[in-house]
């Protein structure tokens, strides 16, 4: 618009640089309200989670005061007699998890792979939608099917549970891994193809090496939900206070604890409780970090 | 302030009953559910006025009350007068009924097996591992028992069931008594935890093998397997109501204890043994004394037209010397004017 007055005829000279001045102040200020808009935005995220860690802490403290590092060396949950440790939670959380990733992450990438490159067309977004349809579903509803179906089969047991959780996380492997499959440059794969190599050396080879960083952030999602998840998990774990060598034992999960005996909890009880959840919010942050260290070797390993 | 905030958060799928603006809003034991569901509808029918009761464990309905959330808490572990007073608040009893063993076992019905406290005990506290074990055959000559390994269910919340339950066994065996003790929520040697009533149930129902202990309507409503039990005098009962009765006749209600009573093991060659009460909680001076007057009328008409209703579900109501105790109570101690 500035510039169009520009042109404008000479009789209106002095209103010009003031037309143009005025033009460019607004912009600047558009912009400057948006700096601190978005600003604010990001700052606001870092504002919660840090009064979100400082609640907890507070909330805590007075297990954290109580039984201090027993409480993560502790198996013993005894409510009538106030003795808390939060091992058998700490490990069912952590031996779920990492049963569905190991059983989610080969089939999720081996779904991933299929689609991409050996699918025939027809099949492709049938599949697809399937996939996003279970990523979909309410994960009560998983829980209720767990219930319902595999419970007469292994029981409420830590097993279980880690199967419910590896058909959780599998459509997030899956469409992310697609997605990111989906973005490998076709002259690459061609030239692959063209030198003779078979379709599983394209993925092992071409595929996978460029996607890396983009399969692992779905790994991580995948895990991260695992490690969070309560409703299902509640339904099928057995929420036992309890370490098995079997994994046809019950056992429990932090959230899982939480859910379960957060609403008559008081004391001592309430504030180990709030003591779990921070403990689950600290081995998150760390899976998350370990995902970052991981990542940044890789592409050192890759740079070098 | 995160504390209330995160307990108004229900976690679980708390079952509501019609909730709506200006309803008498309640929560805690799901042990008499089945019964205050109903007598909401009937209620509503009769009055327009509706209950919103939260079956979210007894331990959850104190819970509750002592933060104000609700005009009145549920609980089927009863108070004692001195933490009464101390939380200005009044108790009385609305309904008694029977807690039954359910178990899962193929072949075998209700009725089929009987079971005293301590293989009770034995059972929960993971001594006795199968069903052929031989307390159970000793028991039981004549069932075809397999040599299943049992699946012991428990509360896996803070429950007046759970506190019933582990008082019966309390009495009974001194090994529990030594070991466990009676809790809202004790350290379970064993098993598996299920959330409220409704989930033992569910549980058991879904697990071969396995054993749980649940109010009498829930074993109705979902067709589990009861067992009947050898009681206090020696004798074997089925759970009735004229058993549940026999033992809540034993019960000596009365304002000078707040209504303290445990019914579990109570004398009596018919008495049920493992037979339990279920208190209203309400504050002797309430915030919202509107809030308090409708809940009154409400446990005011339950007295007087839910007997049958009562019955139809198997629970005892209370007898009628006792509600006019009650009804003395609410007159002395709730200010709702």
């Amino acid at each position: 618009m500035a510039d169009v007055t520009l042109g404008d005829a000479d009789g209106k000279s002095l209103s010009v640089p003031l037309q143009r001045s005025n033009a460019v102040g607004l912009f600047r200020l558009t912009d400057r309200v948006f700096h601190t808009v978005t600003f604010v935005a990001a700052l606001f995220v870092l504002i919660l989670l840090g009064a979100i860690i400082l609640s907890l802490i507070v909330g805590a403290w007075p297990s954290i005061a109580k039984f201090g590092v027993g409480f993560l060396v502790g198996e013993r949950w005894s409510v009538n007699k106030e003795i808390f440790g939060a091992l058998s939670p700490i490990y069912g959380t952590l031996m779920t998890s990492l049963i569905a990733m190991v059983i989610a992450v080969p089939i999720g990438l081996g779904i991933a792979i299929f689609l991409t490159e050996l699918c025939p067309l027809e099949l492709r977004r049938p599949i697809g939608i399937a996939i996003e349809l279970l990523a979909g579903i309410p994960s009560i509803i998983y829980g209720i099917w767990g219930f319902f179906t595999l419970t007469p089969f292994f029981g409420q047991t830590l097993l279980t549970a880690s199967l419910i959780l590896a058909i959780m996380v599998l459509p997030f492997i899956t469409a992310i891994s697609r997605d990111v499959f989906a973005t490998v440059p076709p002259v690459l794969k061609e030239a692959a193809y063209g030198i003779g190599c078979t379709t599983w050396e394209v993925a092992k080879n071409v595929v996978l090496p460029y996607t890396r960083v983009g399969v692992v952030g779905g790994v991580m999602l995948g895990l991260g939900r695992a490690l969070g998840e309560t409703m299902a998990v509640t339904f099928v774990i057995g929420n036992s206070h309890s370490i098995a060598a079997s994994l046809l034992s019950p056992a429990t999960t932090i959230s899982a604890t939480i859910a379960n005996e957060f609403q008559e909890s008081d004391g001592v009880y309430r504030s180990s409780l709030l003591e779990l959840g921070l403990l689950l919010f600290v081995i998150t942050f760390f899976v998350l970090a370990a995902a970052r260290i991981m990542l940044m070797r890789l592409e050192r390993k890759a740079g070098a | 302030m995160l504390f209330k905030s995160l307990t108004s958060a229900t976690f679980l799928v708390a079952t509501i009953v019609t909730a709506s603006a200006g309803d008498i809003s309640g929560a805690g034991a799901t042990f008499p559910f089945p019964l205050y569901a109903k007598w909401a509808e009937a209620y509503k029918k009769d009055s327009g006025n509706g209950l919103n009761y939260q079956a979210i464990g007894s331990g959850g309905g104190i819970k509750a009350i002592l933060a104000k959330t609700v005009t009145f808490g549920a609980s089927d572990i009863p108070q004692t007068l001195e933490s009464q007073a101390k939380n200005g608040l009044v108790q009385w009893p609305m309904v008694m009924g029977g807690i039954v063993a359910v178990v899962n076992i193929d072949g075998v019905k209700s009725g089929d097996l009987v079971i005293d406290g301590a293989t009770l005990a034995g059972i929960y506290s993971g001594a006795i591992k199968s069903w052929d074990d031989p307390a159970i055959k000793k028991l039981n000559p004549d069932a075809k028992l397999p040599a299943t390994a049992i699946t012991v269910v428990h509360r896996a919340d803070g429950s007046g069931t759970s506190f019933n339950f582990t008082n019966y066994l309390d009495k009974v065996s001194s090994d529990w008594h030594d070991k466990v003790g009676v809790s809202q929520s004790p350290e379970w040697p064993t098993g598996v935890g299920a959330k409220g009533n409704d989930g033992v149930a569910g549980t058991v129902g879904q697990t071969k093998g396995a054993i749980g202990y649940v109010e009498y309507a829930y074993a109705m409503q979902q067709k589990l397997t009861y067992t009947d039990m050898v009681n206090k005098d020696g004798k074997k009962v089925a759970p009735t109501v004229p058993a549940f009765q026999s033992a809540a006749a034993n019960a000596k209600w009365s304002e000078a204890t707040g209504y303290y009573e445990v019914l579990t093991d109570e004398p009596g060659a018919e008495s049920w043994p493992l037979t339990a009460a279920t208190f209203i909680l309400m504050y002797k001076e309430p915030a919202d004394k509107a809030a308090s007057a409708d809940a009154l009328k409400f446990f005011d008409w339950a007295f007087a037209s839910g007997g049958k209703m009562a019955q139809d579900l198997d629970y005892i109501p209370m007898p009628a010397t006792v509600v006019a105790l009650i009804k003395q109570t609410w007159a002395n101690q709730i200010k709702t004017k």
